[in-house]
């Protein structure tokens, strides 16, 4: 059963190799080790005690979409909040919990932003991505960093490692692309061996468009206008260099991360006289990080250690001199972060097995506004798991530690320490001997400390804030099959029911007037979900095909006030239902791709009225490739059309979304 | 045949399903029996800023019913309906006059069928107010100097015939709300972009010249204006929201002297009927974390505070932010808005001249601001 399933997995690689792989160490770094990657990932993916999903390799990079946020749209229980754009600030919601309860990992260490507390994931580009995955609750490993347990939900990165073919030292790939809003994208990656046991890569992308685009609105027997989207211009640089190394009995990894970028704000579309003001916002960002990481294993014990560095600034720039509408603002920003984290595993049998982790996390922000609190953050998380796999039961339990102690210049200014508990539980049963079929539930309970911007921003932030608390309840089935004949090769299903609760919701609030705001903790809200997601593999003669389809469900209400008249209202941008499908075809050299995203009807507020509608949308992509194998180089063609039927549609309200798109791209592989 | 053939590659061009927002109506009350003079009010819902949710409701006395929503469909060939942010409503000379805050113009429309007829356009533009065919707009937009921080605003006039500026006159940082008193427009000048060093500061024009002629020292961050019979102008400032607290300030249109200052008068909004002004309060402090809310009615000839709390029925207990307030000239029933969280439709309450309330309707999100109208407005078609 598993050596087939192995060899099932080696031809159709392209679907689900890495799903539920600890993205640090899950890549394959040569020929035969792929195989044995496979073998535990295939085994892994089998009983994951909580739902995950991934997108890797072939599949992943035949996707026609620009960056990470594009390619989450494809998982279900996920809202992509998109202001529009390559530019446009692209958030992640899980479960509709809130973006804010999202922990983003590159290469298995999380990604911060102590200050809003939100990853914008249109800045990562898949142009270096092995694989993006998806996890509701936490991953379903209990060796794992405290920060792994964190999270109300996951989003994982993992960067390409460095393979070379055999007598190989050096690999190199350039690539260019091109295409709408005057994108230009080149990039280039090289991985060198530097000895039996070290290898190096670097990596480098450039990106500029000019994010001009028109859309229009029109109404029924009224008004049709077209509009162009303008200071929507993106320039950003990204260079990334990597160090990969094994020991005995193990394996490490360093990373510099260097991001660097301007770009326009084009702000809300309302209604103006046609191009009379222009919009000049502007935000500088530049983002460093160093990070490393090293796992081992003695006998039945295990260790991790991570550690890592980062430097964000931020400068914002609004400039009445150039747009006359607008007020002055001209602030810098600068965090800093620094991170160690020690995690143990304990194997005390095949059935039993348990550990240990230890984080300290410290965090400053600085800004050039006037009476800022400086405010810096020392959290430190300690979790405690274990693991009893009785074959056909298995579960998984943590225990989560949480203390968080502020500080601000300003005396008086800091809110109190946290100290919190929060557990998770999750089992799965496999229930029949000859069917994989894995039924699978989980509990977790965790918080989102309210962001440094929440407690102390100048004239907004309220020190006297709760933490933001949420439970989730998860049911679900995975069932998988392999044939050997026939057109369908590998079908895997798999359907999740959930119920979750918010319990005071850290939301920003205007006081007495419109310029005034302060945060505050209002709201209750409970999300019951369905999801379901089939993926199969299929062979027709010498074509192969992989399909994907999820659909999602959500009632998300707000029951904060029974007094009031929208209580019991869908939240914001939750649309009850939506899908996604994709269809990826070989055909000798040829790749083929063609993908659709459907986002029901949905409301711009809790009050479900006429006004606060909008409208579903969906949109169809498509891509063709074609590799070309010359003497020593490998070439590869690729066209993309995305938005085929030019769908004009808002994913945020006053936020027009791109019509048609087009794009090409050369790869260059020597 | 021109006109289907547009219709017709409208239809082609649009999304079938997109539908021009319809009014709804609510019978909040029974037909007034006895209407006087004043016919209806339109009321200008702000709509939460970048959210292009500016709406417009009427109320009509005659037949006791509420129709929220009316812009949209009276003028379905305005393209992006009302716009973003409204931020005052006025009638003048059978025209109503919707200052619409982020859309940078002043919507001119029929006050008998609320239809368009055209716009004025000054950037960043708060209040209207008039005198002599002329409109003067308040705005934040003026002349940008050395320092862009340091940026004045400025007065525009504007020919109500042909909707065009003919004059701009700079005056304070961030003017607010104005009045005209004999020749003179007075303008409360509020600094809200440069908090916290707002401006204290009435600036003084001179219509005939229209240039500003003086700068009265007030108090911090003012920004309400009404105008008595007896000349004395009453403005409030909002405080710093930390330690300098709302309180209304009473300046003599004829010496130009601040009188009065009333500490214990905090402002948020207000309106006048006879010699009663009605108060309401929103005072939102950092230092504390809450708004303090109060209803007052102040005798504007003896400058005594006549009641604490005008709601005497207890409804002030359900509102949640006061907003908008009015008073109706010939009822002299009281109208106070709740704009509650903002985000939500927000309600208006009407309260009977002894404070009792007769009825409360839902309107739009942020209601704000009332204009009565002496004149019905037309059904749609």
């Amino acid at each position: 059963m598993i050596a087939r399933y192995i060899h099932l997995c080696v031809l159709f690689a392209a679907a689900v190799v890495f799903r539920g792989a600890t993205p640090l160490y899950g890549q394959p770094s040569d020929s035969v080790r792929r195989i044995e990657t496979v073998t535990v990932t295939a085994l892994k993916s089998q009983t994951d005690v909580i739902p995950a999903q991934t997108l890797a390799g072939e599949e992943l990079q035949r996707l026609s979409v620009v960056s990470v946020a594009d390619a989450i749209r494809y998982f279900s229980g996920v809202q992509i909040k998109d202001y529009g754009g390559v530019g446009g600030l692209k958030t992640v919601n899980i479960r509709s919990m809130g973006t804010q309860h999202v922990g983003v990992f590159y290469d298995g260490v999380q990604l911060g932003n102590a200050q809003n507390g939100q990853i914008d994931l249109g800045r990562f580009s898949l142009d270096n991505m092995e694989a993006v995955s998806l996890h509701n609750g936490q991953k379903s490993t209990i060796f794992q960093s405290a920060k792994d347990f964190a999270s109300a939900g996951s989003v994982y990165m993992t960067t390409r490692r460095p393979t070379f073919d055999e007598g190989k030292r050096n690999n190199l790939r350039l690539s260019l692309k091109a295409g709408s809003f005057e994108t230009v994208n080149p990039s280039a990656l090289w991985e060198r061996r530097l000895g039996r046991r070290a290898d190096a890569s670097l990596n480098a992308e450039y990106m500029y468009t000019s994010g001009r685009y028109r859309f229009s609105y029109c109404k029924r027997a009224g008004y049709d206008t077209t509009e162009t989207r303008r200071n929507g211009d993106v320039r950003a640089l990204r260079v990334e260099g990597g160090l990969f190394g094994k020991i005995e009995n193990g394996e490490w990894r360093t990373k510099l991360y260097l991001y660097d970028s301007e770009r326009g704000y084009p702000g809300a579309s309302v209604r103006e006289e046609p191009g009379k003001f222009r919009h000049e916002d502007r935000q500088w960002d530049r983002s460093f990080f160093a990070q490393s990481s090293l796992r081992k294993t003695f006998g039945r014990a295990g260790l991790q250690l991570s550690a890592k560095y980062a430097n964000d600034w931020l400068h914002y720039l609004s400039d009445p001199r150039l747009d006359v509408t607008t007020m002055y603002v001209d602030n810098s920003y600068r965090q800093q972060e620094g991170y160690f984290s020690a995690a143990g595993e304990f194997v005390a049998s095949d059935l039993w097995r348990c550990s240990l982790s230890s984080d300290v996390q410290y965090n400053t922000l600085k800004a050039d506004l006037t009476g800022f609190a400086f405010p810096s953050r020392l959290a430190s998380l300690t979790a405690a798991a274990t693991e009893l796999d009785l074959k056909r039961f298995r579960v998984q339990g943590s225990l989560l530690y949480t203390f968080v102690r502020d500080h601000t210049e300003a005396p008086g200014a800091s809110a109190g320490d946290r100290n919190e508990w929060t557990p998770t539980v999750a089992a799965t049963l496999h229930p029949l001997r000859n069917a994989d079929l894995n039924i699978r539930a989980f509990y977790k309970r965790i918080f989102r400390m309210p962001t440094l911007n929440d407690l102390y921003y100048t004239f907004i932030g309220n020190k006297n804030l709760a933490l933001e608390y949420t439970t989730q309840y998860d049911l679900g089935a995975v069932y998988s099959k392999n044939f050997r004949t026939g057109a369908l090769r590998r079908v895997e299903l798999q359907a999740d029911a959930y119920f979750n609760r918010v319990w005071d919701k850290i939301i920003a609030m205007p006081t007495s007037n419109q310029f005034q705001w302060t945060m505050l903790n209002l709201g209750y809200v409970e999300i019951r979900g369905i999801e379901f997601a089939a993926q199969g593999s299929w062979q027709a003669g010498s074509i192969a095909l992989t399909s994907r389809l999820n659909y999602t469900y959500q009632k998300a209400q707000d029951f904060t006030d029974p007094a009031d008249e929208w209580y019991g209202g869908q939240i914001p941008y939750i649309p009850w239902h939506g899908g996604s499908a994709i269809l990826g075809a070989t055909y000798g050299a040829w790749d083929a791709n063609y993908s659709f995203i459907y986002t029901g009807e949905r409301y711009s507020s809790r009050a479900n009225i006429p006004e606060n509608h909008a409208q579903p949308w969906y949109t169809h992509d498509m891509s063709v490739s074609r590799r070309i194998a010359l003497r020593k180089t490998t070439l590869r063609l690729t066209a993309e059309v995305n938005n085929i039927l030019n769908r004009q549609y808002e994913v945020v309200q006053c936020y027009p979304m791109p019509g048609t798109n087009f794009k090409i791209k050369i790869t260059m592989t020597l | 045949m021109k006109k289907y053939l547009l219709i017709l590659l409208a239809l082609v061009a649009c999304r079938k399903e997109d539908e021009i927002v319809k009014s709804t109506s609510t019978q909040v009350v029974y037909p007034y029996p006895d209407v006087g003079e004043v016919k209806g009010f339109f009321l200008l819902n702000e709509g939460n800023m970048g959210s292009n949710k500016a709406t417009l409701d009427w109320f009509d006395y005659e037949t006791g019913v509420y129709t929220r929503n009316i812009f949209a469909e009276r003028n379905p060939g305005v393209a992006r309906e009302l716009g973003d942010v409204g931020n005052d409503l006025q009638i003048y000379g059978g025209r109503l006059y919707a200052v619409i805050n982020c859309s940078h113009f002043v919507e001119v429309m029929d006050v008998r069928t609320a239809r368009h007829i055209g716009v004025a356009s000054i950037p960043n533009c708060r209040y209207v107010v008039f005198k002599d065919g002329y409109a003067y707009v308040s705005s934040y937009a003026g002349p940008v100097q050395i320092d862009p921080n340091a940026r004045l605003g400025y007065v525009a006039k504007v020919d109500t015939a042909s909707l065009s500026v003919v004059a701009e006159c700079v005056v304070g940082y961030q003017p607010e709300e104005m009045v005209v008193a004999g020749d003179r427009l007075y303008v409360a000048n509020s600094g809200g972009y440069r908090k916290p060093n707002y401006d204290t500061t009435v600036s003084v024009i001179d219509l005939n010249t229209f240039t500003e002629i003086k700068k009265i020292e007030v108090g911090v961050n003012l920004h309400r204006m009404e105008l008595d019979r007896y000349g004395n102008i009453w403005v409030s400032s909002r405080g710093d929201y930390y330690n300098a607290p709302s309180q209304t300030f009473v300046i003599d249109s004829r010496t130009d002297v601040v009188t009065d200052a009333l500490q214990l008068l905090p402002c948020g909004n207000m309106d006048r009927c006879g010699d009663s002004l009605y108060v309401y309060s929103s005072e939102w402090s950092y230092l504390y974390q809450k708004n303090t809310t109060s209803y007052a009615i102040i005798d504007v000839q003896s400058k005594r505070v006549v009641s604490r709390n005008f709601i005497t029925d207890g409804t002030e207990r359900s509102i949640v932010v006061p907003y908008g307030i009015a008073v109706n000239p010939a009822t002299r029933e009281i109208f106070v808005t709740d704009a509650k969280d903002y985000l939500t439709p927000g309600t208006l309450y009407c309260f009977s001249p002894d404070g009792r309330r007769k009825w409360s309707v839902t309107t739009g999100d942020i209601p704000a601001h009332i204009a009565f109208s002496n004149q019905k407005l037309k059904p749609v078609n």
